[in-house]
């Protein structure tokens, strides 16, 4: 037992440590007031390259419009690499044209920073492709996370004004994720981790058959499809690929890269509202609840291959299928919970094969959708059950709800419920859909109970922006791929929307005094009622259907 | 709203951030990948004649009795494919997967008394896992040591030297590199030869 407390507190408490001088660099990058010479010279340096629009401070509508019209760029410029591909250079394995609704949901899903892939890398697209067109969107679009949150933060410090777009873009793709990925692509490729832009490779096996092995610039993408919490792979089966994850090495570096900077965003918000300990608080609350979903998924993956209990199998090893032996026994629930509780959406492991309760955990991760939630937006996610707590909060005791100075009014906990609602909606009413009719039933590999988790999977994936399948699922048809594709986008600007009006009203109010009588958002009460807040909420919207689908397979099938 | 002075904007990130982050970035990292020729290039293995005889990374199939067999693999239609990887993605509750296991049972000639390890029975995530547990190694000795007709012993040092842990005090589990163990096999056919495949670019 003590292996996996071992692993697991390592790499959390490892990553924890690192997230705090990490979340202080961030903050001074993405801080537009810096009195330090060297962040003016960065933001000279912006606004001369984004031109004119880079010089003005926005409120939220003129943020959330530029944020908007960059990343219809960003989908147009890929839309057309991907539709463009058999044109197009860099392709030594002669990859041909993609199929119209896969280029739109590819399209969609890395612009939304959610990575959903219903196709092979490597059987599909060029190097061109991969690097050109979805490396430059997991940059872009996890850069427009880091960028929705210091607008969000700087709102909520009372500043009607929320900075620039065009400068923030830059700053965290020049400033932050740059130089990070830069750092770890480094340790990976000293790792072991293969980096060529030469085609497959034939070898003559030792049997003298033909075995094709297809390569790539794998280190540069896959690093930054961690650290931006994108997790599409550049290999179909993602990172447990051996040439995406050669060792337990790459493993932990991977991990640590998943939650790095979701963690380090939580610091960087308290620093920009100039509330550390408040973001001490729901860092704490976040990592409670990730403890929770790991310590579920490891212990339930102990058990063996339910299948192979009649058979003369040894039963010691834990459920092996779908997992690497160079990992571990605890790598890959550990894994499976890192990557949906932070809309990664990379797997270490195939989460289909996980054991039923042991699959339940990553979709609770992305139900809730912001332990530490994805980059910047997970933080995002977070703001939105604070203002619900504290309204409830302030209702339990009587007196006007606020929130770092600013009351806190019906309109604002609706437009904050009308956030979260969307979520539930498009994971609920999606799944409905699909399971009642042929678009959903005719692709799930069993029926029953593991079928009906395939389609909630690939809805909850898409909803949360994360990108991880139930691999099974024959979700590469027309249907499957318009359908997620509209919700991979919906669910993804609304969200950052919303919260931005959220602050922009806010902003707008005058500060109110600080009484006996105020509710402090630096305390553990605070931490014990945000906790409650967010369980009450996802036990009740999502019971019903984590008890249709694991549940009632665990139930059914496990002894 | 939306005004050309957006788009133009836009247009002017576009190009700075595929300089940076796509060019800039992928070389950067290309060239750091020089100074590590051997694993960048996909860590191939190549024979005394200079043929690539596969990757160490990377599962190749084995089905002859005198080789170790690999974990079962579900990349392409015949497993292994390394441009398709895959997992089986079944459930572990999935009668599919059950039967396998018997097949496997059965081509293994597992018993009660002598049960196979299950990783011999479970494909890995992308059908390529290069490793089985030394468990996994041992339970093949003896129909690799009757096939080629060497003792079991000298099998066994063999997996000895091969066999580590992949996370030291991390993973208490010994594992072994099933290409380079057949390799090594192989290498105690020729007279004097040591096994070791030479990793090359």
């Amino acid at each position: 037992m003590l292996e996996p407390v071992v692993f697991v507190a390592l790499i959390l408490g490892g990553t924890a440590a690192l997230s705090w001088p990490l979340g202080r660099y961030m903050a001074w990058a993405m801080s537009p007031q810096a009195d330090a010479s060297g962040a003016r010279a960065w933001t000279d340096l912006f606004c001369r390259i984004g031109g004119p629009p880079t010089r003005t401070a926005q409120t939220w509508k003129p943020y959330c419009v530029s944020l908007l019209a960059f990343n219809a760029v960003m989908f147009l410029v890929v839309f057309a690499i991907l539709g463009l591909q058999p044109y197009l250079p860099l392709n030594p394995d002669g990859m041909g044209a993609v199929d119209e609704s896969l280029v739109f949901n590819t399209t969609a899903s890395f612009t939304s920073n959610t990575n959903l892939q219903h196709y092979s890398g490597e059987s599909t697209l060029s190097y061109f492709s991969q690097l050109g067109g979805l490396m430059w969107l997991q940059f872009v679009s996890a850069a427009t996370g880091i960028a929705a949150l210091a607008a969000l933060a700087r709102g909520l410090s009372g500043q009607g004004k929320m900075g620039n777009f065009f400068v923030d873009l830059q700053r965290a793709s020049f400033l932050v994720l740059l130089p990070v990925a830069l750092v770890v692509a480094t340790l990976m490729v000293i790792l072991g981790m293969p980096m060529t832009l030469e085609g497959a490779v034939v070898a003559t096996t030792l049997e003298g058959a033909e075995q094709v092995i297809a390569r790539g610039p794998v280190a540069a993408f896959l690093t930054i499809k961690q650290l931006g919490t994108n997790g599409g792979g550049f290999f179909g089966p993602n990172a447990t690929h051996p040439f995406e994850n050669p060792t337990l090495w790459t493993n932990m570096l991977a991990m640590l890269s998943i939650i790095i900077i979701p963690m380090a965003c939580v610091w960087m918000f308290g620093r920009i509202v100039g509330r550390v300990r408040h973001a001490g608080i729901v860092f704490a609350v976040m990592l409670v609840l990730l403890l929770v979903k790991i310590t579920g998924a490891v212990t339930f993956e102990t058990a063996p291959t339910q299948v192979f209990a009649e058979l003369p199998i040894a039963g010691d090893t834990g459920n092996l299928e779908g997992k690497e032996l160079r990992f571990g026994a605890a790598s890959g629930p550990t894994w499976a919970v890192l990557t949906t509780s932070t809309s990664n959406g990379s797997v270490g492991a195939m989460h289909d094969s996980l054991n039923p309760l042991a699959g339940l955990m990553p979709m609770v991760g992305m139900w809730l959708n912001e332990t530490y939630g994805g980059v910047g937006v997970g933080m995002i996610n977070m703001f939105l059950y604070i203002v619900v707590a504290v309204f409830i909060a302030g209702m339990m005791v009587g007196r006007t709800p606020e929130y770092l100075e600013r009351k806190v009014s019906a309109r604002e906990v609706r437009l904050a419920m009308g956030a979260l609602l969307v979520h539930a909606t498009f994971i609920l009413g999606g799944t409905a859909l699909f399971a009642a009719t042929s678009m959903g039933q005719t692709t799930v590999q069993d029926a029953g109970p593991h079928g009906f988790s395939e389609i909630l999977y690939e809805f909850s994936s898409a909803s949360a922006n994360n990108g991880s399948g139930f691999e099974g699922l024959g979700d590469g048809t027309v249907a499957w791929n318009i359908a997620t594709g509209l919700v991979m986008l919906l669910a993804r600007y609304i969200p950052i929307i919303l919260p931005l009006a959220i602050a922009g009203m806010l902003a707008a109010k005058p500060a109110a005094a600080k009484t006996a009588g105020t509710l402090g958002v630096e305390d553990s009460t605070f931490g014990v009622m945000l906790i409650a807040t967010i369980v009450v909420f996802g036990a009740l919207t999502f019971f019903p259907v984590a008890a249709l689908g694991p549940v009632a397979e665990h139930l059914t099938y496990m002894q | 709203m939306v005004s050309v002075a957006h788009l133009t904007a836009s247009l002017r990130l576009v190009v700075a951030t595929m300089l940076v982050c796509v060019v800039g970035y992928t070389l950067a990292i290309l060239g750091i990948a020089q100074l590590f020729p051997e694993t960048a290039s996909g860590s191939l293995i190549r024979n005394d004649r200079g043929q690539i005889v596969g990757s160490a990374r990377i599962a190749q199939n084995f089905t002859s009795p005198g080789y170790f067999w690999p974990r079962p693999s579900a990349a392409g239609e015949n497993g292994y494919d390394a441009t398709a990887a895959s997992g089986s993605n079944l459930s572990p509750t999935s009668p599919e997967v059950r039967e396998r296991g018997r097949e496997i049972v059965e081509s293994f000639g597992a018993s009660e008394s002598s049960p196979l390890p299950a990783e011999l029975a479970a494909a890995s995530g992308n059908g390529l896992d290069p490793h089985i547990t030394v468990a996994g190694a041992r339970y093949q000795v003896a129909r690799v040591a009757g096939a080629r007709d060497v003792s079991e012993d000298r099998i066994n040092r063999l997996i000895d030297e091969l066999a580590y842990t992949p996370g030291g005090f991390l993973t208490k589990t010994p594992i072994v590199n099933v290409l380079k163990l057949n390799l090594a096999l192989d290498g105690l056919d020729v007279p004097g030869g040591d096994g070791s495949g030479e990793i090359a670019g």
